[in-house]
């Protein structure tokens, strides 16, 4: 029987596809391009440091401030200038890449993995687990996040573990309530009844069947997650309730330059800067990852005969 | 008799020889709750998706389950898969009462019994390649794994005219009629007894649809297949059944031998839906008779009292509205020609004064 | 060679050669390849075709509601050339010259407003009426499709009718204008036999009544068997065949036609094995030459694979066209 072998428009699998999209769209490339470089400096956060000899908590009081104590501006010996107590500024925000960057990217998995874990539960069981899983998620998203934050770090003192459970804490309910919705849609997919007719153990369905096509929403979550996370990080350690200082972080920084930002606009400038390059970046690769994996464009690029009649 | 829990059920149990019931339902209800209003107040309301069926499956037939939207059958499906639980009745798979089985004591009946869906682009997952799909039943039972899992699909997807090195290839890939053949492989790959077919070539084009229908048709004498087939296509159960049950809001009104339901419809909604399909021969269709029921088939919720089709039946009387017919065998029908009217049509009757043949 | 079943009248519809290609990332599409076809006023015309063959794409281009697509060839209705006309000339021919009924109402009428307020809007978009008097017509439609309570339901949502009530309601919405052409995208497709067989009657009324021509685009053999007065079968983006339904049915001359033919089940005839027709609808983009139905044509000679046959009358017949060189004469 060979009526059927032969013909075969396109072999390119759905994440090729994706793949091939996001290649030629020309934001995604910048955006791509500046996280290259955000990472590096996180990477290379040492390096730097080695460079223009000045370590992330070597306080320079003679030359890295001015006469009347003031930091002083971007020159050749510091190249972004100095904060309050005469410390290399490119040195500090390199090394509060790291932070943000750790945190930022930790709490969303953490947060992703525990939503979709739940969110799939939740959806796919349905009844009593549903209702009660979505009630707690409810639960989690109108807890107030820095009343919560502050009262935690008041109890057990402030550090980047804290950080990063606390906004994870906050982020897996959005991840759950979004995954969950999905997966009920899914749930009534002919795909899925046919699993079930063959036999499949609830857990096969649920991580075969339905998390495969939740990966993609899931995927586009994550990178939007982690400007928020980053951003929530700043927060808290602009409220002194992340790391400790005289670990930098753009926080913290942003923190101590509130006092000065009249007399030195770079202290402000500068990790202000580097927080909203790194947030747009990821938001505007977030978005592009979102128009490469949507399922319409997909059967539009196919051209199959089928879609043109 | 009664399913006891305790009791292990053994699939292995009885073989039913060719002719013999395979699986028999025996006055199967199935009615959905409907949940209306908010977290407190209850609505009594149910759908009654198949009321009081009693039906028989027998071996290397294909027996054929019609009806139009809102009849039940793809709800009856469900249940003879026992992808729902019945509200009453029972069902007996080759001896076993297969009624109240749990999840643990179907699985060796999932063996037994394979569906093939309707729609080629939703049955399946867009995610997983082919030959993963295909392979699911080996997996889920534990029947044959790595290498010689990978043989056995190759030759699955050979014997449904599939290309064996598109094994790795996504289901995007293929057309409709294709995507069905990983469809039907999936489904035979346990060599099953029953297959159940849900509208397998209605999503399909028409010069396809040949193609899928000689497929099953071969496989069903190759492997020693039992049908289910559903569908509302009148044209296409011709060709494929053996038997032809008609089914209207839930019950079964008329049940046949093929030929005999087509040239001697009993019941008057047999008649006009035989009479509805349109014939692609102009002179034909300028001659026969053609019944045009008015109004739209009520709905589920709401089912009318006595026979369910005495609002829109010509020959109503009010014995139809206060007592539902039983299925029996017309006068002078064959044993096997069961309908369910209290006032069947005899072969020249019209049914209605409406005209014969429709444009001037 | 464009077919008219009134020789000497001009046809209410003449479309020539019209060719519509779509930009792919794969290459280019080509839906529609060379199409020609007329219909009288008054009369039905009836395209049969498979998924890829071109039949709604070429209609709905007509009416201009393809986009991104370019465009060749001739529509003249009413000896103006639509695929010429700006928007807002096409806007005036939509509904009152040209109205469209499709597959699927649930996706064509908006589901957020009653159906009545549709109609009414339609109506007064295009001719200087009263809200009242609007409405008493829409009113009025609704009756004549057949609709019980008009009055009651023309103030219903979408989601109130059952489908066949829809198809009903979306069928009064293009009669509003009294159009003189009704096209009709696989309106039944999506129903029950039996309320499918209730819009084809409503359909022929339509036309008896009002003297409405309709296009009926359809898969469905049968369906074409009871209402066209002329075929035209599509394959690949052209017309492989074209003729009066009985010529069709009973003398088919292209091999596709005749394929077809012996591929559908009937109900009116015994069972038995089906003849599919081998192999697939050819893809539309990268088109190889010659006659597209060529690879899968148990009939084809070398010619066949190299040129595309012509739609030429067939010898003997005056209605009766075939795109095929084993019967241009000229194999």
């Amino acid at each position: 029987m060979n009526s059927a072998t032969n013909t075969m428009v396109r072999s390119r699998g759905p994440w090729a596809l994706a793949f091939a999209r996001l290649r030629h769209d020309r934001a995604a490339l910048a955006a791509g391009v500046t996280l290259v470089g955000v990472l590096l400096l996180a990477v290379l956060a040492p390096v730097i440091a080695r460079l223009v000899g000045h370590g992330p908590g070597d306080q320079f009081l003679d030359v890295g401030l001015s006469s009347s104590g003031i930091p002083i501006g971007p020159n050749r010996t510091f190249l972004l200038g100095t904060d309050s107590l005469g410390r290399d500024l490119l040195v500090r925000i390199a090394y509060g890449t790291r932070v943000s960057l750790l945190v930022g990217v930790l709490a969303s998995a953490l947060a992703v993995l525990v939503g979709t874990l739940v969110g799939i539960v939740a959806g796919w069981y349905g009844g009593l687990v549903d209702r009660a899983l979505s009630r707690l998620m409810d639960v989690v998203l109108s807890l107030p996040f820095l009343v919560f934050a502050l009262a935690l770090v008041a109890v057990v003192g402030p550090s980047l573990t804290i950080s990063v459970t606390v906004i994870a804490f906050f982020t897996w309910a959005s991840v759950g309530r979004v995954v969950r919705a999905q997966a009920l849609s899914i749930r009534e997919l002919e795909y899925v009844q046919a699993a079930r007719t063959l036999g499949a153990s609830h857990a096969r369905i649920m991580f075969i069947e339905i998390l495969p096509n939740v990966t993609a929403s899931v995927i586009v979550y994550t990178t939007l997650l982690i400007p928020g996370a980053i951003a929530g990080e700043a927060t808290l350690s602009f409220l002194g309730l992340s790391v400790v200082p005289p670990t930098p972080s753009w926080g913290n920084m942003l923190a101590d330059a509130m006092a000065y930002y009249r007399v030195a606009w770079w202290f402000v400038f500068f990790p202000g800067a580097a927080l909203l390059i790194t947030t747009v970046a990821f938001n505007v690769l977030g978005d592009s990852v979102r128009d490469a994996l949507d399922p319409r464009r997909e059967t539009a690029s196919r051209g199959s005969p089928e879609d043109a009649a | 008799m009664l399913a006891h829990r305790g009791e292990r059920l053994s699939s292995a149990h009885h073989s039913a020889r060719p002719g013999e019931p395979l699986v028999s339902l025996e006055r199967v209800v199935k009615e959905f709750p409907v949940k209306r209003g908010g977290l407190f107040s209850r609505s009594r309301e149910k759908v009654h998706a198949v009321s009081d069926v009693s039906l028989e499956i027998r071996r290397g037939e294909t027996l054929a389950l019609v009806g139009e939207t809102g009849c039940g059958k793809s709800t009856l499906a469900g249940c003879v898969m026992r992808l729902h639980d019945l509200t009453s009745g029972k069902i007996v798979f080759d001896g076993t009462d297969i009624t109240a089985a749990s999840h643990a004591e179907l699985q060796p009946f999932r063996r037994r019994m394979q569906m093939v869906f309707q729609n080629p682009y939703g049955s399946l997952n867009p995610r997983r390649r082919v030959g993963s799909i295909i392979g699911d039943p080996f997996d889920i039972h534990g029947l044959a794994r790595g290498a010689e899992r990978v043989t056995r699909v190759h030759k699955l997807m050979a014997l449904v005219g599939l290309n064996p090195e598109h094994y790795n290839r996504f289901p995007g890939d293929f057309s409709g009629g294709q995507r069905q053949r990983i469809g039907i492989a999936r489904a035979i790959a346990l060599h099953p007894d029953l297959i159940v077919c849900d509208e397998p070539v209605s999503a399909l084009d028409v010069s396809i649809r040949a193609q899928i229908l000689n497929l099953l048709d071969d496989l069903q004498r190759e492997l020693g297949l039992t049908y289910l087939f559903i569908s509302h296509d009148l044209s296409v159960v011709r060709h494929v059944s053996n038997r032809v049950a008609v089914m209207y809001l839930g019950r079964v009104v008329e049940v046949a031998p093929v030929d005999d339901l087509y040239e001697h419809p009993r019941h008057p909604y047999t008649r006009a839906l035989l009479s509805a399909i349109p014939v692609p021969d102009p002179d034909r269709e300028a001659a026969r008779e053609h019944v045009v029921l008015s109004g739209d088939p009520p709905s589920p919720l709401d089912p009318p009292s006595g026979c369910r089709f005495h609002p829109r039946c010509p020959r109503a009387e009010a014995v139809c509205a206060s007592e539902a017919p039983r299925l029996a065998r017309a006068p002078g029908d064959a044993a096997e020609h069961l309908t369910a009217c209290h006032f069947p049509l005899a072969d020249h009757e019209l049914l209605a004064t409406t005209t014969v043949g429709q444009r001037a | 060679m464009t077919p008219s079943a009134q020789i000497g009248v001009a046809p209410l519809l003449d479309v020539r050669d019209l060719r519509v290609a779509f930009r792919t990332p794969d290459g280019v599409l080509e839906a529609v390849s060379g199409l020609s076809f007329s219909v009288a006023r008054g009369q039905v015309l009836g395209i049969v075709g498979e998924s890829g063959s071109g039949k709604s794409v070429a209609t709905q281009t007509m009416v201009g509601l393809t986009r991104g697509a370019r465009i060749t060839g001739e529509a003249l209705f009413e000896g103006q050339n639509l695929l010429a006309m700006s928007p807002d000339q096409l806007q005036a021919v939509r509904g009152r010259g040209i109205a469209m009924v499709f597959q699927n109402p649930l996706s064509s009428l908006h589901p957020l407003y009653r159906i009545g307020w549709q109609i009414v809007e339609m109506i007064q978009a295009h001719e200087p009426v009263t809200k009242a008097q609007a409405r008493a017509r829409a009113i009025e439609l609704l009756g004549l499709v057949g609709i019980p309570h008009p009055a009651r339901r023309v103030d219903d949502y979408p989601h109130q009718f059952s489908g066949g009530m829809l198809q009903r309601a979306m069928i009064a919405m293009a009669l509003a204008l009294n159009p003189r052409l009704l096209v009709a995208d696989e309106p039944t497709t999506a129903l029950d036999v039996t309320v499918q067989a209730q819009i084809i009657r409503l359909l022929g009324r339509v036309q008896q009544e009002f003297g409405t021509a309709i296009i009926l685009i359809t898969h469905d053999l049968g369906v074409i068997a009871e209402m066209a007065d002329e075929v035209i079968v599509m394959y690949a983006g052209r017309a492989m065949e074209v003729a009066p339904p009985r010529a069709l049915f009973h003398e088919p001359s292209h091999p596709y036609t005749r394929g077809l033919l012996h591929a559908i089940p009937r109900a009116d005839l015994a069972g038995g094995r089906l003849t599919p027709i081998p192999g697939q609808p050819p893809s539309l983009i990268a088109r190889a030459p010659g006659c597209p139905f060529q690879p899968r044509c148990a009939e084809s000679v070398d010619r066949c694979a190299h040129d595309t046959p012509p739609l030429d009358v067939l010898p003997g017949a005056v209605h009766h066209l075939s795109s095929c060189w084993l019967t241009a004469g000229n194999a």
